[in-house]
């Protein structure tokens, strides 16, 4: 007899419903994963080709010629290639690989499991929600084709370069459009995530299942859903409004008084440039959140689960996701210090990030609290989630220097600043995904991935990334600016070249390491010892059920929460752990 | 006829109560009609949430670039606005009537009211595109001045929403009309008309905004 | 296991760059620049005992506590922990900033002296222009529609008013040692952004607006002055210098400009 919940349920059939238009949350999550990691060569692929320029700007390179024949003419990158490579890197990195796989990906596929439910609240919406982002990609893509090629102004596409038109710059012409219309694509695909994710978390937890009894996981996918609705939004009206100014005339950010390209602008003015930023940091402050709190969650459950202990103050982390969440919105200012702004307020943002910088604190004390006294297991899902620590301490600090604007005079737009977020977003985050890859992937795919060849992966990435991007905090120091596509210009800089050139070898090479990681992925696929449901000894949902789940998950029995996500170790517990389902009579606290 | 006891039962008695829902803390219960229709609900104060963001940042833009520049002139607006606003209020007015209908049992009532109010809705929407008209009748267009920019943007982003609004009205309604609504669907009536009261409330601040401000 | 030395390792090597200064800031040219590098040292040391330690930590639970087979000790935490580090967070990172108020009042909050020499400063792509009001103190009538790059006219300066007959133009900014400078920053097409490190100031320059930003320099030399902000494909180019000089060779370096 079949409860109520079950009558529409059956198990797609066909190619098509299984693998393509899934309504499945698990598949649509592996979808995410797939497009994220597509996504990552791409992004990656085009920062190896900066780093090769700016170590070799009047290199001669053939095959750039056959691929890019006026960008590249005669093999040489001309410096508005670069620029739209560099566009191009971080709008695809930030967007299509640091906002998708940790939320999308993994939280699609393992938060309603961790919550004891069938599926996420809005199947065919979540399935609408994949290839909206799907088609952002494909526009974004589009970008590098047409003609003048892919937008130079950045991923922060500051007006009025990013605004006026083709004449401020190769590129500025139809590829800025596509660009903005991707990302307004994409708004809309993370709105409807968000609808899904909020909805799910709030209504179809299991009984059981009361909020403080969630998996820190399931906290940062909540948080990050809603710093998503919110800051999206504000990106699509602000994406509107730029192309309205590119296309139709208006002047939202466009000054009077224009100049460019030996032709005087007479069609805009009174529009302010400082507008973008505010709209555009209001949303991009909560974007680098959005990008690294579902990284901190499954640190988390990562720390606790190989340390065979609880997490250290489970309600202080709770409090501290959720104020990072809220500081979030406050702090965007301080990206902002250097424009013009008013400097009174340039103050008010500095203290209120150095609030924001608190709650991170204490989530790093924490995590060094849950290994204390623990019995670590170094698997590598663990190595991944000790090295998220180590990056998260590294990049952090920085931070602490560039939140105060008084600093901030010298190393805004230098390495500095690039070597901060690359810590935090591109080496910490990535992490956060790796960890979760090599912790979930046996029960996503019923296969065990290669414990050896990871941990080699590892070490070679760990090292890697501390190579390529501790030297840009020096270059900081020394006052190499960004965004430049070549150094000979600047005297200053002819001393740190060399530096440029270490970093780009070591990109190379932990480039060339992570192809480890694929070969491991998809060989284990296939290949890979079988997994047990339970390989980890782990305590949350997801471990209570078969590896590859069943297509409903709980295979129609709903489950029911006596305990808490971390009881590990329990005095008097048969075994080191105990499950959040298993019966209340097994001895514990909570 | 055709039709099955239990739907007979619907239109004849109206729906069955939901089950009783557990609330927050303690965990609800994934079992299926009433966990789905709090779901919906979520799911739309999520929407507008969404939505109120996009008109926050609109209209802090807006108060920005009026600030700013020298160069802000007030837009004469189209009386049209006026009757507009009217039609929209109505519309919920009467949406309220039919939903109210429904409870009480009296399909038909509940069809008629509901089909009035998609009426009124797409009245809106060509009175919204009348008023445009007669903008650009008089010389106005979205990069005529700062203010007839924001005008557009405003009230093209109001109308955007509106037709989707306009869409699930229209479902409804055709649903309606073809005797299926089951409890499934009351849930798609409440949460469609919840999100109609929004769009007729968002319509009014704008409506205050550019007369005020504009 | 093998974790915890990578991580000594590293934090070893990084703590060693930042002591022996291999890859540094230019020696300050300024008072502001002297305060500035004191609180970068605050801020240096606060951070590097803090990043120190939590590596350190790191690794040590890493080595510490790796599995022998027992059991783990059960907590869920410890509340005076927390709020001990929480408070000491708190009142360290809002210290800093504290601290480092006076030298952003310093820049932004207090305005230019009164004798202050005002030099305007045109960014474009991608190139830098300066101009002096030459001895009259006033600066002329500049319209776009007179800018002409090729001929020397990047400002647009209108010929017909005689204020501007006697204005200076320069490609680099020259100042006289030891005076206060107020420069007025202008863009003429997208933002740029000025920069001297061995001043320890940086501004972006937004077009539409019109920015000051005030400074003396106390040591004479020739400083770079690299674009700092992404302005398009010529902005690894877009640099001139700064050079600070006697008040006596300043004067006469303005004589000859005028002169041409």
């Amino acid at each position: 007899m079949s409860s109520p919940a079950h009558a529409a349920h059956h198990a797609p059939q066909g190619f098509i419903r299984k693998y393509v238009f899934s309504l499945d949350h698990k598949v649509i999550g592996i979808q995410y994963y797939f497009l994220g990691l597509f996504s990552v060569f791409v992004g990656m692929t085009l920062s190896l080709l900066m780093r090769f320029h700016m170590v070799n700007p009047n290199a001669s390179v053939s095959w750039f010629a056959k691929i890019w024949p006026t960008a590249a003419a005669g093999g040489v990158m001309t410096p508005e290639l670069y620029l739209s490579l560099m566009t191009m890197h971080g709008t695809i990195m930030v967007f299509f690989v640091l906002t998708t796989v940790p939320q999308s990906g993994f939280g699609n596929y393992f938060l309603p499991i961790q919550i004891g439910a069938e599926d996420m609240a809005f199947p065919v919406l979540n399935m609408m929600s994949f290839w909206t982002t799907f088609l952002a990609l494909v526009i974004m893509i589009a970008a590098f084709f047409v003609q003048g090629g892919a937008p130079l102004a950045g991923w922060t596409a500051y007006p009025p370069l990013s605004g006026a038109g083709r004449i401020t710059g190769p590129g500025e012409g139809m590829g800025q459009n596509l660009w903005i219309l991707s990302i307004a694509v994409f708004c809309g695909a993370s709105l409807m995530g968000a609808i899904n994710f909020i909805a799910t978390l709030v209504d179809l937890r299991c009984k059981g299942m009361s909020l403080m009894r969630m998996p820190l996981t399931c906290w940062t996918w909540l948080v990050t859903a809603i710093l998503g609705l919110l800051g999206f939004a504000v990106l699509l009206a602000a994406g509107v409004l730029l192309l309205l100014d590119r296309t139709v005339g208006t002047s939202f950010f466009l000054p009077g008084g224009l100049y460019i390209n030996d032709q005087i602008i007479a069609n805009h003015k009174g529009g302010s440039p400082l507008l973008w930023q505010h709209l555009f940091w209001f949303f991009g402050h909560p974007e680098v959140y959005i990008a690294i709190l579902p990284g901190m969650g499954v640190t988390s459950q990562l720390l606790s689960t190989f340390s065979r202990k609880p997490i250290f103050g489970y309600k202080a982390m709770v409090y501290a996701i959720l104020s990072i969440g809220f500081l979030g919105f406050l702090v965007w200012g301080h990206h902002m210090f250097m424009s013009g702004m008013n400097p009174y307020s340039a103050m008010a943002f500095a203290t209120l990030t150095m609030c924001i910088g608190v709650p991170s604190a204490i989530k790093t004390f924490n995590w060094i609290g849950t290994l204390w006294n623990g019995k670590i297991h170094f698997t590598t899902s663990m190595l991944f989630a000790l090295g998220f620590v180590s990056l998260f301490v590294t990049g952090g600090v920085s931070g602490i220097f560039l939140g105060q604007p008084a600093l901030d005079l010298y190393f805004h737009d230098t390495y500095f600043v690039v070597g901060h977020f690359h810590m935090i977003m591109g080496v910490a985050a990535i992490f956060g995904m790796f960890a979760g890859t090599f912790y979930w992937f046996p029960k996503m795919f019923g296969r065990m991935l290669n414990e050896p060849l990871g941990k080699i992966h590892f070490y070679l990435t760990f090292v890697g990334v501390y190579a390529i991007f501790t030297p840009m905090h020096f270059l900081g120091l020394v006052g190499n600016p960004r965004r430049y596509s070549d150094f000979s210009n600047v005297e200053y800089l002819a001393g740190v070249i060399p530096v440029h050139s270490f970093m780009s070898w070591a990109a190379y090479i932990t480039a060339a390491a992570q192809i480890i990681f694929v070969i491991n992925l998809f060989w284990s696929m296939k290949k890979g010892p079988i997994a047990p449901a339970n390989p980890w000894d782990s305590t949350t949902l997801e471990w209570s059920i078969p590896s590859p789940p069943p297509f409903d998950n709980f295979a129609g029995v709903h489950p029911v929460v006596n305990h808490g996500p971390y009881e590990y170790s329990v005095p008097g517990a048969p075994q080191d752990f105990i499950m959040q389902t298993d019966p209340p009579e097994v001895h514990s606290e909570s | 006829m055709g039709m099955s006891g239990s739907l007979t039962h619907d239109i004849l008695n109206g729906p069955p109560p939901p089950p009783i829902e557990h609330g927050w803390g303690g965990g609800g219960g994934s079992d299926g009609r009433g966990s789905s229709r709090r779901a919906s609900f979520t799911g739309l104060f999520v929407l507008i949430a969404a939505s109120t963001m996009v008109f926050a940042a609109l209209t802090s833009a807006f108060v920005v670039r009026r600030g700013l520049s020298d160069d802000w002139t007030s837009l004469p607006k189209p009386p049209v606005l006026f009757v507009n606003t009217i039609v929209l209020i109505l519309s919920s007015v009467v949406l309220d009537l039919s939903r109210r209908a429904l409870k009480a049992g009296n399909r038909s009532r509940f069809n008629l009211w509901w089909t009035v109010a998609t009426a009124l809705g797409v009245t809106f929407l060509l009175g919204q595109a009348y008023a445009w008209r007669q903008l650009n009748d008089a010389g106005f267009f979205i990069a005529t001045n700062p203010a007839s920019s924001f005008f557009y943007v405003l009230t093209a982003s109001h109308a955007f929403h509106l037709l989707g609004g306009v869409a699930a009205l229209l479902y409804v309604d055709v649903q309606a009309l073809r005797l299926r609504l089951g409890p499934a669907k009351r849930t798609a009536i409440d949460v469609t008309a919840i999100f109609w009261h929004f769009l007729d409330g968002l319509w009014v601040y704008l409506m205050v905004l550019l007369y005020v401000w504009g | 296991m093998l974790l915890a030395p990578i991580v000594w390792a590293l934090t070893c090597v990084i703590c060693y760059f930042f002591a022996v200064k291999t890859w540094w800031f230019p020696p300050p040219i300024n008072a502001h620049g002297i305060a500035y590098d004191a609180q970068f040292m605050r801020t240096l040391i606060v951070v590097g005992v803090i990043f120190f330690l939590a590596q350190f930590a790191l690794g040590y639970v890493i080595v510490r506590f790796r599995d022998d087979g027992g059991r783990a000790s059960y907590s869920h935490g410890n509340n005076r922990l927390e709020s001990v580090w929480t408070t000491a967070t708190a009142i360290l990172f809002l210290g800093l900033v504290v601290m480092g108020t006076k030298i952003w009042a310093g820049v932004h909050f207090d305005e230019a002296p009164p004798d202050a020499i005002a030099i305007e400063v045109m960014a474009k792509q991608f190139s830098w222009n300066f101009r002096y009001a030459g001895p009259d103190g006033k600066f002329g009538h500049t319209e776009l529609k007179l800018i002409n790059d090729a001929s020397g006219n990047p400002f647009g300066l209108d010929d017909k008013d005689p204020a501007g007959k006697d204005d200076v133009v320069s490609a680099s900014l020259k100042v006289p040692v030891g005076k206060p400078i107020r420069l007025i920053l202008h863009s003429r097409d997208v933002i740029h952004n000025f920069f001297v490190r061995e001043l320890r100031m940086k501004q972006d320059i937004v077009p539409g607006m019109e920015i000051p930003l005030h400074f003396q320099a106390d040591k004479p030399g020739v400083y770079e002055v690299p674009c700092s902000e992404l302005c398009g494909l010529g902005h690894y180019q877009m640099r001139t210098t700064m050079q600070v000089m006697s008040e006596a060779d300043f004067e006469q370096w303005k004589q000859q400009q005028a002169q041409k």
